[in-house]
């Protein structure tokens, strides 16, 4: 939190640094003394997961970059050597494929964690729109990681994904030639997604670090979605209280990260990547990676080739607005019962979303997804501010220790 | 559906999971299982789910059978081989832990027995010589062209990641028990690939099958450019396994499904060891952070 520090400098050499360059009463105030709401649940330990999970990429990346060769006659076969001649390349690469998928597994639920506590209300508005541009940001670093391999699903991924710009007028195939560098999706586009996705995720450690910043100037929201008004009464000082339960949180996480690593490590792959790359050839189905799966439905809900791709963007930069399409001055779904069961409709229809888009657009499955798509639309649009202005809530509690008193009261 | 045209190009696809997908849709909607499998055998074009074997290396614990993978090489290096390459299998992996696991000198004696192309040489010139463990299994045709040209158009896949580039949707909901610890599944590849060794049938009257291509129930569009290649007694074993094409497709089936991962032996037991670890870990942290917060009420 802002304020003055609360660290006090005991060694000469630590008030030495302390006159010239502040870093440890910095990290003291951030890490150590901030004070943490003392009734935040597990949810709130997804935070710590992502960072570790942001960490474990960059390290497991930077060494499988050593060994790839981002050129299209070697790609696969790099990644294949990697695998096979590599110490311990099987597990690096298995490492940072599944924790592509883990760090996505953590992101949404940190976000629809944010979604059911109102985490995105006044004065969180900027933390949360940092939060929604560092999910692009990953979706982007996703992506471009995924056509590294060069295999059949990387290649046509690629070739789908940015033909989506040339749904723009006008400038639209001006645009996709310029991305790909070149007509097609080739060795100048395999070069640049490599330089890309080795750029993109210190972007990802830039924004994260104003998202904490944000985060530690408005401290966090909490279950009860009741601000901080006693720091004594209210809160935790954050070590040891949320770096014990956080990092408890990340050994559980680690368990199931471990899992799929050692045991299941292609089960969220598809076979077909395991194809080399063949602009001759096309899969019968293209699929995305699982995360991606409910934009994709959404794309290709819309029979228009430009209205599927701004409905694509739409639904995920609606998020950003949520600071306003919710105006209810009660945080937390706990005490919204009417928003709680429109909120858990929504989870369904994103999970069934998910599940559309692994479907062929198709027949019933085509329609389903369209009864959706607007569904998911009509719940930012319509329902939350409608809510926002009709919904009758239950009492809030005063204070954070007034809700923790009540809560002991009603277990006891 | 009956068009010709669009039959051809369902059986040029590698692998279709839109039959997979379709048969998801059906079971979804037709709660009556035996209707769909008549639907299913009706329509010739869509392709059966692989049949399930028992496999060695299968779940938590399961590793290579070094036998099964050493008959699975014997039938690769007198069957397969001779329209298969392996690209990316060194002789030198023959004697890696967790595969077949022949002594170094048999594998440099097996080596010796193949002709490598090498060179330049300091005249200028390219020249074949024995090869070494080091040396990757020589292709058997120079190019794609060279292999197209004289197996009348088809293209026989390399095999060395060939079982992880195979599978089949498993429908809902059992594709998200595939995942789940003790009843996971992830042999689809290999099951694939002993299934289809195995799935040569004569076709049913009203499909017409050209020239050069046979009818098998595991490939997709059920058409395939692969003449049955295992017939019993046709790869002589001398570990006293019997000598039948059921079981050279097994074997070879678990022979591919090392050279796909040849390091699920270590992967699953290195695995194990982490898990152990992360679970007590984890556990003492539980503890640890109990004893903390026991002090505050939260």
């Amino acid at each position: 939190m802002s304020g003055p520090s609360q660290y006090t400098p005991k060694s000469n050499f630590a008030k030495w640094l302390e006159r010239r360059l502040p870093i440890i009463s910095f990290v003291y105030d951030s890490f150590v003394a901030y004070p943490v709401p003392k009734n935040l649940n597990y949810m709130w330990t997804f935070g710590a997961i992502l960072s570790f999970m942001l960490v474990a990429q960059i390290i497991t990346g930077v060494v499988l970059a050593m060994h790839y060769t981002p050129e299209v006659s070697f790609a696969f076969n790099s990644v294949e050597n990697i695998m096979r001649d590599v110490n311990w390349g099987w597990a690096l690469r298995y490492a940072h494929a599944n924790g592509a998928s883990m760090f996505f597994l953590a992101v949404y639920i940190h976000i629809f964690r944010g979604m059911y506590y109102g985490s995105y209300k006044e004065p969180r508005e900027l933390l949360w729109i940092l939060g929604v541009v560092i999910f692009m940001v990953m979706m982007a670093t996703g992506f471009l990681g995924y056509v590294l391999p060069w295999g059949q699903m990387s290649f046509w991924a690629a070739t789908v994904i940015t033909n989506l710009f040339s749904a723009l007028p006008v400038v639209g195939p001006s645009i996709t030639t310029w991305l790909l560098g070149g007509y097609s999706v080739d060795n100048a586009t395999l070069n640049r997604f490599f330089a890309l996705h080795y750029l993109l995720p210190f972007i990802i450690v830039a924004i994260v670090a104003l998202h904490v910043w944000a985060l530690h100037v408005t401290g966090q929201n909490n279950p009860d979605g009741v601000e901080v008004k006693n720091v004594k009464k209210d809160t935790v000082p954050f070590t040891p209280y949320a770096t014990m339960k956080d990092g408890f949180a990340i050994g559980v996480f680690l368990v199931l990260y471990a899992w799929m690593t050692f045991f299941v490590p292609n089960y969220l792959g598809h076979p077909d990547n395991y194809i080399e790359a063949n602009p001759l050839v096309t899969p019968p189905h293209i699929v995305p990676e699982w995360y991606f799966l409910p934009f994709y439905a959404i794309l290709r809900a819309i029979p228009n080739k430009l209205l599927g791709v701004i409905a694509l963007f739409m639904s995920i930069l609606i998020a950003a607005a949520l600071p306003w399409l919710d105006t209810s001055k009660v945080k937390s779904g706990t005490y919204r019962p009417t928003f709680r069961k429109f909120y858990w409709i929504f989870v369904a229809v994103s999970i069934g979303l998910g599940y559309l888009g692994s479907q062929p657009a198709e027949g019933a499955f085509l329609w389903v997804a369209r009864v959706l798509t607007f569904y998911y639309f009509f719940h930012f649009l319509v329902i939350l501010p409608v809510l926002s202005r009709r919904e009758k809530t239950t009492a809030v509690p005063n204070s954070i220790a007034e809700a923790v008193e009540n809560r002991g009261a009603s277990h006891a | 559906m009956r068009d010709p045209r669009q039959m051809f190009t369902a059986f040029t696809r590698m692998k279709s999971l839109c039959a997979s997908t379709l048969i998801g849709a059906v079971m979804m909607l037709t709660p009556n299982l035996m209707m769909f499998e008549t639907q299913a055998s009706e329509n010739s074009k869509h392709e059966e789910a692989p049949k399930l074997h028992e496999w060695s290396f299968a779940g938590a614990f399961g590793r290579y059978d070094t036998a099964q993978i050493r008959r699975g090489f014997k039938v690769y290096k007198e069957v397969c081989s001779t329209c298969h390459s392996v690209k990316m299998l060194a002789f030198r992996n023959l004697s890696q832990p967790g595969g077949p696991e022949f002594s170094e000198r048999e594998v440099a004696e097996l080596a010796a027995s193949y002709k490598i192309k090498d060179g330049p040489n300091d005249a200028g010139d390219f020249y074949d010589r024995p090869g070494r463990p080091s040396d990757r299994f020589p292709p058997p045709f120079a190019n794609e062209q060279a292999a197209r040209a004289a197996m009348s158009g088809a293209y026989p896949p390399d095999m060395s990641v060939l079982a992880k580039a195979r599978g089949h949707s498993r429908g809902f909901p059992r594709f998200l028990l595939d995942a789940i610890p003790g009843v996971s599944y992830q042999e689809v590849g290999a099951d694939y690939v002993a299934s289809l060794l195995m799935g040569y049938a004569e076709p049913p009257a009203d499909v017409k099958i050209p020239d050069g291509q046979y009818y098998n129930i595991y490939m997709p569009g059920r058409r395939i450019g692969m003449p049955s290649p295992l017939s019993d007694g046709a790869v002589t074993y001398d570990d006293g396994a019997p000598q039948t094409a059921e079981q050279y497709a097994k074997d070879v089936a678990a022979f591919m499904m090392w050279v796909a991962e040849p390091h699920l032996d270590a992967r699953k037991r290195i695995g194990l060891g982490v898990i152990s670890f992360l679970i007590v870990f984890a556990g003492l942290l539980y503890f640890t952070k109990r004893k903390i917060w026991s002090n505050v009420s939260h």
